[in-house]
């Protein structure tokens, strides 16, 4: 490698960056190695790891009832979910770009489920708010609809953490907004000249500019949505018939409740997997989807 | 005429949908000053008003009130915030403002584990600070952000990186004509203009680490080490029917530091996720 001109090039460069180096390699490469062995032990922390070979592996793909339950309430979780909440996002980023009086306003309050939606606090809400006596049957009253025990069965307890991971589409619209800001005047002045109308110029002219937002988005919030864990503790707890039971609660209750280390990081290496082949499909899609401006803004 | 009658539909429409997202909070708000009677219904306004959810809640838990709670949350909080501003800018200024070997190399990686699921660590993680004895402590939570890492470490150092770019690079070479160090040049050059970027890691690293309940969940374990979260936990489990009253307002003021963090710094905050959204 020939450099024209070696500019500062230095080691000084690493005293900088030695914090994250340090800590990448004894707490994230170190940790990872650790649990490719893990996955092939039995290993209870107090005894040392004995080695099992494959047997975890195959015990979970032929024999763990509930690994496929869990798996089942994830990717519908996260099928269900990414989707709605990008489709409200855009739709309400959309809604929002414009001029108006108290803007600032609506994307406070907007905005403020993101803030606070992970918290414990709001999952004890969420529990009482679709329990039996709860709000929305009180709401439904009114309207003399009957309420149902939401929380209680199977075809709605994972409709009740969707529509709490929806609620809190304000991150994503923040996002979006930005980017519809950036979409110069000129190009929906061309549309009107062409005679474009409004459902045309969004398809024609906002949903490709925005295309590589929607891309960072979706990418974001499945990766996030994959490893959805305290609402569905602490909401559902999982249940009923384990109709809830996301990856993370399984994972967690292998490593910390039954103490198999062994088989709880053969379970996180196939979730890393499953995460990169649904972020790569993502990315192999994109090519056709994702709109780049030739010029470098 | 057109655009009046344009604008205010768009209000209606907004007033609405932030009338139905807020609906279940300011039901929440109302019903903490309820009796247990009045509970199960839907409308937001107590009629019989009563501050004994607060005053019962509070020490609800036997032997330990919420005071302990939320000093060692905030505790835990702030100090995971002081080591990764320092941390995270140190490193970003590195990333941003230096050359050296294998520079893009180790940000690809960085960008790489901004993607990498925190559980596929967590349990080898678990293990290596069990045997440092560092279980039923806060170290956990600390040390990976004292290294740039933790909940959100690559974000942050994203942040910055992307921040510090906006710089212009003149600074630096006037400052470096008269003498100034990359260290001088980082803490009297970079550090005073990085304020906005400083806050919103702030406030996203407190909110991670405050809502970080499986983590507090795996590392803490004596109830005099527990945070909001893990005695709100404890709260729910400890009775058999759930004193919901009391249970809506300690969950109420588990996340006032937040909110009141948020609406003193919002205007940064939601253009800190929109730059680096964007430039991402």
């Amino acid at each position: 490698m020939k450099r024209r001109r070696n500019r500062d090039l230095s080691m000084t460069g690493y005293l900088y960056i030695a914090p994250w180096l340090a800590g990448f390699l004894i707490l994230t490469v170190w940790p990872m190695i650790q649990s490719i062995y893990f996955s092939f032990t039995d290993y209870s922390l107090l005894e040392p790891a004995r080695w099992v070979g494959m047997s975890n592996y195959r015990n979970i793909f032929t024999d763990d009832t509930s690994f496929v339950h869990s798996l089942k309430a994830t990717v519908l979780f996260v099928f269900l979910s990414v989707p709605l909440k990008l489709a409200a996002a855009l739709l309400i980023a959309i809604m929002m770009n414009r001029k108006l009086k108290g803007m600032h306003f609506y994307r406070t309050v907007i905005y403020f489920p993101s803030l606070i939606g992970a918290s414990v606090a709001v999952a004890i809400l969420w529990n009482n708010v679709f329990g039996v006596q709860g709000l929305v049957n009180q709401l439904l009253s009114v309207f003399h609809i009957e309420g149902k025990n939401w929380i209680g069965m199977p075809e709605t307890a994972l409709g009740t953490l969707i529509v709490l991971a929806v609620w809190q589409f304000g991150s994503s619209m923040v996002i979006f907004l930005a980017g519809l800001k950036q979409i110069p005047g000129e190009y929906y002045e061309a549309a009107a000249v062409d005679g474009a109308g409004k459902l045309r110029t969004f398809f024609q002219v906002t949903l490709p500019l925005l295309s590589p937002i929607l891309l960072f988005n979706l990418v974001l919030q499945t990766i996030g949505s994959f490893q959805m864990f305290t609402q569905a503790f602490i909401v559902t707890k999982g249940g009923p018939v384990e109709s809830t039971y996301m990856y993370a609660l399984l994972l967690f209750d292998k490593a910390f409740a039954h103490f198999q280390m062994g088989y709880a990081s053969a379970l996180a290496w196939i979730l890393l997997v499953i995460i990169a082949a649904v972020t790569a499909l993502i990315f192999a899609t994109s090519r056709a989807w994702v709109h780049y401006e030739t010029e470098g803004s | 005429m057109k655009n009046m009658k344009r604008s205010f539909a768009s209000h209606l429409l907004l007033i609405v949908i932030s009338a139905v997202m807020m609906y279940p909070v300011l039901w929440w708000f109302g019903a903490v000053f309820k009796p247990s009677d009045e509970l199960s219904s839907a409308s937001l306004i107590p009629h019989h008003p009563t501050l004994k959810n607060f005053s019962e809640g509070w020490n609800a838990i036997t032997h330990y009130s919420f005071s302990i709670f939320f000093g060692n949350t905030i505790g835990l909080a702030v100090s995971v915030v002081a080591v990764a501003v320092v941390s995270c800018s140190l490193v970003a200024f590195g990333f941003a403002r230096m050359n050296f070997p294998l520079k893009n190399f180790w940000f690809s990686i960085v960008l790489l584990t901004l993607m990498l699921p925190n559980q596929v660590t967590i349990v080898p993680q678990y293990i290596l600070f069990d045997s440092f004895g560092w279980i039923d402590t806060y170290l956990p939570f600390i040390i990976p952000h004292a290294l740039a890492g933790g909940i959100g470490g690559s974000f942050f150092i994203f942040l910055f990186v992307q921040f510090i770019r906006s710089i212009p690079k003149e600074l630096d070479e006037a400052a470096k004509m008269d003498g100034c160090g990359s260290f001088k040049i980082y803490s009297r050059i970079i550090v005073p203009l990085l304020v906005p970027a400083i806050v919103t890691v702030s406030i996203f690293c407190f909110l991670w680490n405050w809502d970080d309940f499986f983590g507090q969940m795996i590392y803490i374990q004596s109830i005099g080490k527990f945070t909001v979260g893990l005695a709100l936990k404890m709260f729910v489990d400890s009775q058999s029917a759930a004193p919901w009253g009391q249970l809506f307002a300690m969950s109420l003021l588990s996340i006032v530091p937040g909110a009141v963090l948020f609406f003193f710094t919002q205007r940064y905050l939601v253009e800190g996720i929109a730059t680096t959204g964007l430039k991402g």
